[in-house]
C-alpha cells in the first residue's frame, strides 16, 4: 500500500491533541493492529512535543507552524517533522537514563523505542528542521 | 482532561478523565500536589483515562516523589491497558503504587 498525507499545525501545546487525531485518522486507512497504531501516534504525538517544548523553548507565543507528513510506501512508514524552531543538534538529542527516576526527558526513549530509526535531515526548503522517523511495518 | 475529585478519611481519590499530554499536565498537577502536599494518601484512577504521553508519565513520577517526601503515597489505580503500556514502556510498573 502507499500513502501520503501531510498536515500543518500552529507550533502550541493545543496543537497536540490535533496532531493525535490527524494520526489517527492516517492510520485509520492502515491495516495494522490498534496496538501498533496506537505506539506509532504516540511517537509522533511525543516529536510533535518536542518540537514545541525544545525548539520553541522560552518562546511564548509563536504564529510559526509546524507540518506532519506520514508516508508509507508498501511496508515502509515514514514521517517527517518540519519546524521553524531553533536548529537541533542531533547530539545533543538524548533521553535521561531510564535508572534516573525523575520527570522528563522520556519522549525521546519513547520514540526510539517505538520506531526503527530517528535522524535529521538537511534537505529542507524553507524548513529549519526536518525530523524522520522511519519504522518498518 | 476533566477529573473528580473524592474524600474519605486520609485518602483523596482523584478520577482523571481523557487525554493527558502536554497541553494539560499543568492542571493535572494543580489537582493532585497540593493534595499530596497535604500530607493526604491520594488514590489516582486512572480507567478512563484514553491516552499518557511523557508529560502524563512525568505527573506521575513527579506526584510519587512528592509523596514520598510527604510520608505519604499515591497509588495508581484501574489503569487503562493503553496507559499501562506507556508506563511498562518507561519501566516505571515497579517503581509507582499500581493496583
Amino acid at each position: 500500500m502507499n500513502l501520503s498525507e501531510a498536515k500543518d499545525f500552529p507550533v502550541s501545546t493545543a496543537s497536540l491533541k490535533e496532531v493525535r487525531v490527524f494520526s489517527r485518522d492516517v492510520f485509520e486507512k492502515i491495516n495494522l493492529p490498534q496496538e501498533q497504531k496506537d505506539e506509532l501516534v504516540l511517537a509522533i504525538a511525543e516529536a510533535a512535543q518536542n518540537i514545541v517544548k525544545h525548539g520553541y523553548k522560552g518562546v511564548k507565543e509563536t504564529t510559526d507552524r509546524m507540518e506532519i507528513k506520514i508516508s508509507l510506501n508498501d511496508s515502509q512508514l515514514e514521517i517527517g517533522f518540519y519546524d521553524k524552531g531553533k536548529p537541533v543538534v542531533p547530539g545533543n538529542v538524548q533521553h535521561r537514563k531510564l535508572d534516573d527516576i525523575k520527570p522528563g526527558g522520556l519522549g525521546t526513549f519513547f520514540i526510539k523505542q517505538i520506531m526503527d530509526g530517528a535522524v535529521f535531515k538537511k534537505d529542507q526548503e524553507g524548513w529549519v528542521n526536518h525530523l524522520v522517523l522511519t519504522k518498518k511495518i | 482532561m476533566t477529573y473528580k475529585v473524592t474524600e474519605e478519611g486520609n485518602v483523596s481519590t482523584v478520577f482523571l478523565n481523557g487525554e493527558i499530554d502536554m497541553d494539560v499536565t499543568e492542571k493535572a498537577k494543580e489537582v493532585i500536589l497540593p493534595i499530596v502536599e497535604s500530607g493526604k494518601e491520594v488514590h489516582l484512577n486512572l480507567k478512563d483515562v484514553s491516552y499518557m504521553d511523557s508529560s502524563g508519565i512525568s505527573v506521575l513520577i513527579e506526584s510519587h516523589q512528592k509523596a514520598l517526601e510527604k510520608n505519604t503515597k499515591v497509588v495508581v489505580k484501574e489503569v487503562s491497558k493503553s496507559v499501562l503500556k506507556v508506563i511498562m514502556m518507561a519501566k516505571l510498573e515497579q517503581i509507582l503504587n499500581l493496583e
